[in-house]
C-alpha cells in the first residue's frame, strides 16, 4: 500500500517507486566536489562513489517521497549509511527507487519534551527486481522548547 | 593513495587532509547532491539564522571521508558505508580523514571484509563526523 504523501508516514509505509538513471557527468560532477581524481569515477564504466546515491532525490516527482511530518526548524539529520549488495551502481543504469519507513520511535529531551526519530532507508532495485544498494537515514526531531508550540 | 601496508586489524591509512574549505567547495557540493539548503551558500539567509557563516554539509565531509576510503581499500571493493554527524564545519576549516582496520570476517560467500573505523576531525580537535565502512579485500 502506498501512503498518501501529506501525511507523516508511519512505520513500515512505502512510497511510490521512481526512477533514477545513473549518469557518467554526475558521477564525474559528484567525484570532483568530493575532490576525488580516482579513475574508477571517470569513463564509460564510471561506477558510483560511496555516498553518491544521495542524489536520486533530484529523480524523484513530486508528491512521490514520503513525508517524515517532522517540523523543520527541529530537524536533524543524526546518521546515513549506504550497503551496496554486489557490484556498485554503474553509468548508464536504470534503477527504481523506492522509500520506506524502517523504525520510528521517540526519546525524553535531555531539557524535557520529546525528541522523535526516523529510520528511512531509499531501496534501489535494478529493472529486474534485485536489490541493489540501500541508502538509510536517521533523522531527528528535537524536543520542543517548553511553552513554544 | 592507495596504502600497500598489510589489511590487518590494526593497520591505519596515511592520514589525509582537506582544505582549508571554501564556500565555493559547498556550493559545488550542492549542485552535485542536489541538496538546494541555503545554508550552505546564502551567508546572509546563513546569519539571519543564528549562524555566524554558511558551513558545510555534512554529506559534504561524509563525500570527503569516502573519498579517502575508496582511495584507500578500492572503489570497487566498498559494501557498507556509514557516517554519524557530530559538529559543524565552517568556511577555513581544515579537515583530517584518518582509519583503521577493526576487524576482517569472512562473507556467507567466503569472500574476505575488512571492517574499518573512519573519522572526519577539524583542526579544533572536535570530530567533525564518524563513521564505519565496510569492504571487500582480495588477501587480509
Amino acid at each position: 500500500m502506498t501512503i498518501p504523501s501529506t501525511e507523516p508516514a508511519p512505520k513500515g509505509a512505502v512510497s511510490q517507486e521512481w526512477e533514477m538513471f545513473v549518469e557518467r557527468g554526475k558521477i564525474r560532477e559528484f567525484a570532483t566536489a568530493m575532490q576525488s581524481d580516482n579513475p574508477d569515477y571517470a569513463g564509460a564504466d564510471a561506477i558510483v562513489p560511496p555516498t553518491f546515491l544521495i542524489t536520486a532525490a533530484q529523480w524523484a516527482p513530486p508528491g512521490v517521497r514520503l513525508t517524515l511530518g517532522f517540523e523543520r526548524k527541529r530537524l536533524l539529520h543524526g546518521e546515513q549509511e549506504y550497503i551496496f549488495h554486489g557490484a556498485l551502481p554503474t553509468a548508464g543504469d536504470r534503477l527504481l527507487a523506492r522509500e520506506r519507513v524502517v523504525d520510528r520511535f521517540e526519546k525524553p529531551g535531555k531539557k524535557g519534551g520529546l525528541m522523535r526519530f526516523a529510520v528511512i532507508a531509499t531501496e534501489f532495485h535494478s529493472p529486474e527486481g534485485e536489490l541493489i544498494a540501500e541508502a538509510r537515514g536517521t533523522f531527528i526531531e528535537t524536543a520542543a522548547k517548553e511553552g513554544a508550540k | 593513495m592507495t596504502t600497500t601496508a598489510p589489511l590487518v586489524v590494526g593497520a591505519q591509512a596515511e592520514p589525509r587532509q582537506f582544505g582549508p574549505l571554501t564556500t565555493q567547495m559547498f556550493v559545488r557540493y550542492s549542485g552535485a547532491s542536489g541538496d538546494l539548503n541555503p545554508m550552505h551558500y546564502d551567508d546572509v539567509l546563513a546569519r539571519a539564522a543564528g549562524n555566524p557563516s554558511v558551513f558545510s554539509q555534512g554529506m559534504h565531509q561524509s563525500a570527503l571521508l569516502a573519498t579517502f576510503a575508496t582511495d584507500w581499500l578500492g572503489a570497487r571493493n566498498v559494501r557498507r558505508f556509514g557516517v554519524r554527524f557530530r559538529e559543524q564545519v565552517w568556511p577555513g576549516d581544515i579537515l583530517t580523514c584518518t582509519g583503521e582496520i577493526t576487524g576482517i570476517d569472512t562473507a556467507p560467500d567466503g569472500t574476505k571484509v575488512a571492517t574499518v573505523a573512519l573519522t572526519c576531525t577539524r583542526q579544533t580537535g572536535g570530530i567533525a563526523i564518524s563513521g564505519t565502512a565496510e569492504f571487500g579485500v582480495t588477501d587480509a
